[in-house]
């Protein structure tokens, strides 16, 4: 069983148009949406869901008003300032249980969080396990490793051949969740100054995580010149542009019905992402 | 006034508006740009800041001292983060799981736990095109970005009207680099995944009591789900932006909106007066 996960650095380069469309060419494979706090994949494949979970997340501190004296002591050491006024700000405790720890009165308590679900589904093409976190909720990493580990398991269970993963965009918490023990990163960019910019640094996340990397350029002809560049770039970086996809309105279209780019169309872009996956599935089969 | 720039879905547009909105304002007063999307910061790329400062950004790790040391494991039993491990006479800290809570260092019983700093990124500050400028850059391979966030935020200037440039997506940096806004404008584009992530950060936005109204970017593609979901909402529609290719094309250049079409600007200061309306609005209400 081998992992591709579609990376970009910078959100909006096309990462979920293309895993949607490597999951209807693959035939088969466990699908997973590591994107779980704006989760676009389930527009594409209309998945059926099969199983639905809670996600708990870790604890947030609850403060018992009436034998609370107000000495202060948890406000003072809370460096995360998720206590003002003897209260408890959610979107800003991290969970460490420190001023329920100190507290002289014993007047706060861990409450355990209930910070999203996730899902097991069935799509056309195969498997599909993809979740939502709450809403200012936190924890977005750890509901990533819930959600990949479940698709593993998935795929060990059912002899897959691969794993396909649609990202999310950054370079932090959830996207290193998501890289982490990945047998390749599809980094998907743009012919911009932010996509070159973002780039850059994606690749030094794959670097960091020890993940080879393959570059595909998506609108490549918006700027030709910036195309060139990252094609040098990655070069230089002894990685790999892939593929180069025009700008292409059967994109936007492809999303509008909710299908894959390569089942709404039959020509363009869909001849670039098969060759793409062509490679992908190579190098992962390599 | 605070005005934060999201979105839910990445790619929409946000960088181009918080560029051009802030150099729309800068002749009507003082503004300030904060680039709080620290993972992926790119309002320098369009915009080409003189840094002026530089400061590491620090979380507090543990520190063992074995030669006080029991190995009594209070602080690997304490720890959420499972940050601290503790084995019959060895003790290994993972600062990477470590949030800097302190929790550790205070409560051990001897004392032997001291703090050191451990850098996770930059904040940079200086000025870009006549706009006192700041953002903030996560290290690459690490994962929490609100502390960088905390500090790019340190920076805003009390005297200015400030645009906060936000992450993609809805959770922790998001929810970190809004909050205290007076208003969030929020970016989107025609489409179903345009739609589904505008829905999400709505809901965000309004668990957050922040009062917030929409862009609508690249009009014409897609459908109308969007404009029926704002008008469903009672969204306002601030700002609409055609999809031009002219407009990619000058973007992808690192050419902003409103220095590549100067006749932008005036829709923006018109943006900004009418998230003007909308703030007082809500304000007068509260105070009613």
């Amino acid at each position: 069983m081998k992992e591709v996960v579609v990376l970009s650095g910078k959100g909006g380069t096309g990462k979920t148009s293309i895993a949607g469309s490597f999951a209807a060419l693959a035939k088969g494979a466990v699908l997973v949406d590591c994107d779980v706090d704006a989760a676009d994949l389930h527009l594409l494949l209309q998945p059926a869901i099969r199983e639905k979970r809670e996600f708990w997340s870790g604890q947030v501190a609850a403060i018992d008003e009436s034998p609370c004296t107000k000495c202060g002591l948890c406000q003072e050491l809370c460096r995360f300032k998720a206590i003002k006024d003897f209260r408890v700000d959610g979107t800003s405790c991290e969970g460490c249980g420190f001023c329920s720890h100190v507290c002289p009165v014993e007047a706060i308590s861990m409450k355990e969080n209930m910070a999203g679900y996730w899902f097991i589904s069935d799509t056309r093409y195969g498997p599909l396990v993809h979740a939502r976190l709450g809403i200012a909720q936190e924890n977005s990493g750890k509901l990533v490793a819930v959600v990949r580990q479940q698709a593993r398991e998935l795929a060990q269970k059912q002899g897959t051949k691969y794993i396909i993963s649609d990202g999310p965009p950054g370079i932090g918490c959830p996207v290193i969740s998501s890289i982490s023990g990945a047998n390749l990163a599809l980094l998907v960019t743009e012919p911009t100054l932010s996509g070159i910019y973002d780039l850059e640094r994606v690749l030094g996340v794959c670097r960091h995580f020890d993940v080879p990397p393959l570059v595909c350029i998506n609108k490549c002809d918006i700027n030709e010149a910036n195309s060139r560049r990252i094609e040098a770039y990655c070069q230089a970086q002894g990685s790999r542009v892939a593929a180069r996809i025009p700008f292409d309105r059967v994109f936007t279209e492809a999303m509008v019905a909710g299908l894959p780019v390569v089942e709404y169309s039959r020509n363009g872009a869909s001849h670039q992402i098969e060759a793409l996956w062509k490679q992908v599935s190579e190098q992962l089969s390599g | 006034m605070i005005i934060s720039i999201a979105s839910g879905k990445g790619g929409t547009g946000k960088t181009l508006v918080a560029t051009s909105l802030a150099l729309s304002l800068k002749d009507r007063g003082q503004v300030q740009l904060l680039d709080c999307d620290v993972e992926e910061p790119n309002d320098h790329v369009l915009l080409k800041p003189v840094f002026t400062s530089s400061e590491a950004v620090c979380i507090q790790v543990p520190k063992v001292d074995e030669g006080k040391c029991t190995y009594c494991g209070k602080c690997a039993e304490f720890c959420a983060y499972h940050a601290i491990a503790i084995f019959p006479k060895n003790v290994l800290v993972f600062p990477q799981l470590c949030h800097g809570c302190g929790a550790c260092s205070y409560l051990c019983p001897e004392k032997a736990i001291s703090e050191e700093r451990r850098e996770i990124g930059v904040v940079e500050s200086g000025n870009a095109a006549g706009i006192e400028f700041a953002h903030g850059k996560l290290n690459v391979g690490e994962a929490m970005a609100t502390p960088v966030i905390r500090m790019v935020k340190a920076q805003a200037n009390q005297r200015s009207n400030v645009i906060i440039d936000v992450s993609p997506g809805t959770s922790c940096p998001v929810v970190e680099s809004i909050k205290g806004s007076d208003f969030c404008l929020l970016v989107t584009e025609p489409t179903p995944f345009g739609l589904n992530d505008l829905a999400l950060a709505v809901e965000t936005v309004r668990e957050l009591g922040i009062p917030c109204g929409i862009v609508l970017n690249r009009a014409g593609v897609g459908n109308s789900g969007v404009e029926e979901y704002c008008g469903k909402e009672n969204l306002p529609v601030l700002l609409t932006i055609p999809l031009d290719i002219d407009i990619a094309r000058n973007y992808s250049r690192g050419v902003t909106l409103v220095q590549g079409m100067p006749h932008w600007k005036e829709s923006f200061i018109n943006l900004f007066e009418r998230i003007q309306e909308s703030a007082g609005e809500r304000s007068r209400s509260l105070k009613r």
